[in-house]
C-alpha cells in the first residue's frame, strides 16, 4: 500500500536523496582547503611558468603562448579534478562510508549521479578561479563565451567524473590511486593539445589526440575564449556530448556492479 | 490473554560460500518482534557475512531470509527501509559534522520533512551528543562515533537494527557507556535488535536470546540463563583440612551435588552443584574446609563445551570476508 504513496512524491524523495549526497561532497569539498589550494596552485604554476618559459621561444601558435594554454590550463584543472573527484570513491569504501550509504535505500543510480554532481560543481569552482586569474592575464570575457565556457566545464567534468567513478568502482587499494594518474590523468592532459596546436603534428599524435576527449573541450574552450580553433564549436560539443553519454553510461553501469562490501 | 508471536526475521538454509570456503552454512533461524538477540561467535565464524546477507549487502549463493515480510533478494529497497545498522568499523563522514551526518541519512531515509528536524534531536538525545552535534566527527572519540552510528541507524524509526560488535575496540569504560545507551535504546524505541559479538558478557547482560554461531552454524539457541543451565549446576573447589575417603563419602551424600572430582591429593575437589549459593553452606556446616570458592557457569563455558574451544579474541573481524575476496581471483 505504501507503494501507491504516488510518483510525485517518490521522485521528490529521489531529488531529496540527490540534493543530500551533492551537499555532502560540497560540503567536504569547502572544508579541505589544502585540496582546493593545491588544486588551484597548480594550474597557475603550469600557466606562468611554462605559459611564459615556452612563451619567450614564440611557437607558431598564432596569439601570445600564455594566452593559447589559458584554454588548456583551464581544461587540465577540469581533468585532474574530475577524474580525482571520481576516483575519490576508493577513499569512500576505504573508510566505510559508501557502505554506509548502499545501505540505505538509495539506488546505485542516484548515487552515481550524486557523485558526478559533485564532481562538475568542484569543477565549476575552479574554472572561476582560473578565469578570474585569466581576465588578470588579459583574457577577454563576454556573456557568450562565459556561458559556451560553463557548457564545456560541465560537459567535461561529467564525462571525467564518470570515467575516474568507473576506475575507482574496480579497484579496492589506495596504491592504485598512482596507476590513474599516470595511465589516466596525465595522458588525457598532454594528448589534448592543450600546450600545442592541433596543426601540423605527426601522424600517430595526431591520432591519438582525436581519441582524447579533453581535445574537443581543449578545443571548444579555443574557440570561446581566444577565438581560434581547429574544430567547428559544434563538432566539439558534439564529440563531448557522445563522449560523456558513454563514459556515463559504463560508469553507471560499472559503478551498479560495484560489490558493496 | 494470548499474544501472539511476531517473527519478525525469517531465515531459511541461507548459504554463502566464497570460492571452496563456506562462511555461512545452511542457517535457519527466526527472530521475534522486540527481542534482543544475539549472534555469538569467535571472528571469523559468518556472524558479519550474515548481517550483511540480511542488510542486502551481500547476496546469498543460496537460501531465502525475510525481514518485516520483505524478502532480502527480491525486496532489498524495502529491507533496506525497514532496517538501520552499524557497522564494524564507523562509517560516519569525518569531514561533517554530528548533526550533518544525521541531516543526510534522514534525507537517504527520506524521513518526512515536518519531522525530521525532531527525528534528529531525538536520537542524538538518546545517544548522548546532543551537545557535540556540531562537532566535525574527526573530533570524537571511539565511543562517541560508535554512539552516532546507532543514532543514525535509529534515524528512519527501523523496525530491526543490527549492531556489528558494537564495543569492538572500546576501552572497558567506553564500551559501559555503550552497553548503557543500548539498554535505554531498547526500552525507547521498541525496536528488534540483532547484535553479533564475540564478547560473552556483552551477550550475556543484552540479549533475550543467543545463538552461538562456529564455522558459519548455528550450534546453540537459548536464553542465556538457559544455555547456561545446560553447562549444570555451579563449579565449587573446596580444600579439605583432611582429604579423606570418609568425608568425600559424605559430600557425595548430598543430593543436590552432582559430580565429584578429586584433583589433587592435597584434598582440592572440584564439585558440580545446584545453587551453590544456598546449598555451599550447608556443605561447609558438615566438612572441615580450608578454602572454598565458587563460580556460576558462563557463556565461554557453553561455548567451550559445544565447540571444544575458548572464544578468542583474535584479530579484528571480516577477515574471512577478506580473504575470500582475494582468493576467489
Amino acid at each position: 500500500m505504501l507503494n501507491k504513496v504516488s510518483n510525485v512524491t517518490s521522485i521528490e524523495a529521489d531529488l531529496g536523496k540527490l540534493y543530500a549526497l551533492w551537499l555532502r561532497e560540497f560540503k567536504v569539498f569547502l572544508r579541505e582547503r589544502s585540496r582546493l589550494v593545491a588544486s588551484t596552485f597548480t594550474p597557475v604554476l603550469w600557466l606562468f611558468v611554462i605559459g611564459s618559459g615556452f612563451g619567450s621561444t614564440n611557437p607558431a601558435t598564432g596569439v601570445d603562448y600564455q594566452k593559447f594554454i589559458f584554454p588548456g590550463i583551464v581544461s587540465m584543472s577540469i581533468i585532474f579534478a574530475s577524474v580525482f573527484f571520481g576516483s575519490y570513491i576508493i577513499w569512500d569504501r576505504k573508510f566505510d562510508f559508501l557502505k554506509s550509504v548502499m545501505v540505505a535505500p538509495v539506488s546505485r543510480e542516484t548515487v552515481f549521479i550524486g557523485k558526478t554532481l559533485g564532481g562538475m560543481t568542484t569543477s565549476l569552482v575552479q574554472a572561476a578561479i582560473l578565469l578570474v586569474i585569466g581576465i588578470a592575464i588579459g583574457i577577454n570575457l563576454t556573456a557568450l563565451s562565459l556561458i559556451q565556457t560553463i557548457a564545456v566545464v560541465l560537459l567535461l567534468s561529467f564525462a571525467l567524473t564518470s570515467v575516474g567513478l568507473a576506475i575507482g568502482s574496480y579497484i579496492e587499494s589506495l596504491e592504485g590511486f598512482q596507476l590513474i594518474i599516470s595511465f589516466v590523468v596525465f595522458p588525457l592532459f598532454f594528448l589534448s593539445g592543450a600546450l600545442f596546436p592541433l596543426k601540423n603534428l605527426p601522424g600517430w599524435l595526431f591520432f591519438l589526440t582525436t581519441i582524447d576527449p579533453a581535445t574537443y573541450a581543449v578545443d571548444a574552450l579555443r574557440k570561446a575564449i581566444i577565438g581560434t580553433s581547429a574544430y567547428s564549436f559544434a563538432l566539439d560539443i558534439g564529440v563531448l556530448v557522445a563522449f560523456t553519454i558513454a563514459f556515463a553510461v559504463f560508469g553507471s553501469y560499472s559503478f551498479r556492479r560495484m560489490k558493496a562490501v | 490473554m494470548h499474544v501472539s508471536i511476531v517473527w519478525l526475521i525469517i531465515i531459511r538454509d541461507l548459504v554463502k560460500k566464497y570460492g571452496n570456503l563456506t562462511a555461512v552454512d545452511r542457517l535457519n533461524l527466526d527472530i521475534q518482534e522486540n527481542e534482543v538477540f544475539g549472534l555469538l561467535g569467535s571472528n571469523g565464524a559468518g556472524k558479519t557475512t550474515t548481517i550483511h546477507m540480511l542488510a542486502t549487502l551481500l547476496k546469498p549463493t543460496s537460501g531465502t531470509a525475510t525481514i518485516n515480510g520483505f524478502d532480502i533478494v527480491a525486496q532489498s529497497a524495502k529491507v533496506r527501509s525497514s532496517i538501520g545498522i552499524v557497522f564494524q568499523a564507523p562509517s560516519s563522514d569525518e569531514m561533517l559534522t554530528g548533526y550533518e551526518n544525521l541531516k543526510l541519512h534522514s534525507w537517504l531515509y527520506s524521513v518526512p520533512r515536518n519531522i525530521r528536524e525532531k527525528r534528529i534531536a531525538e536520537v542524538l538525545d538518546l545517544v548522548g551528543l546532543s551537545e557535540r552535534k556540531n562537532d566535525q566527527v574527526k573530533k570524537y572519540s571511539g565511543g562517541m562515533r560508535r554512539r552516532l552510528e546507532i543514532a543514525r541507524g535509529l534515524i528512519h524509526k527501523p523496525r530491526v537494527m543490527f549492531l556489528d560488535e558494537p564495543t569492538l575496540g572500546l576501552d572497558p569504560s567506553s564500551r559501559e557507556i555503550m552497553w548503557k545507551y543500548i539498554e535505554q535504546l531498547v526500552k525507547q524505541e521498541k525496536i528488534t535488535i540483532i547484535l553479533t559479538t564475540h564478547y560473552m558478557e556483552e551477550a550475556d547482560m543484552l540479549c533475550d536470546r543467543i545463538a552461538i554461531i562456529d564455522r558459519g552454524k548455528i550450534i546453540a539457541l537459548d536464553t542465556p540463563s538457559r544455555l547456561k543451565a545446560t553447562i549444570g549446576g555451579d563449579i565449587v573447589k573446596l580444600k579439605l583440612v583432611q582429604n579423606t575417603q570418609s568425608n568425600i563419602d559424605m559430600i557425595k551424600k548430598f543430593s543436590f551435588v552432582h559430580k565429584i572430582e578429586n584433583v589433587s591429593d592435597d584434598g582440592l575437589l572440584v564439585l558440580s552443584v545446584d545453587n551453590a549459593s544456598r546449598n555451599l553452606p550447608v556443605i561447609l556446616k558438615f566438612i572441615d574446609t580450608e578454602s572454598v570458592e565458587y563460580t556460576s557457569p558462563t557463556l565461554n563455558d557453553v561455548f567451550l563445551r559445544s565447540t571444544g574451544r575458548n572464544i578468542k579474541e583474535e584479530a579484528e573481524g571480516g577477515f574471512m570476508e577478506k580473504y575470500a575476496r582475494y582468493d576467489q581471483k
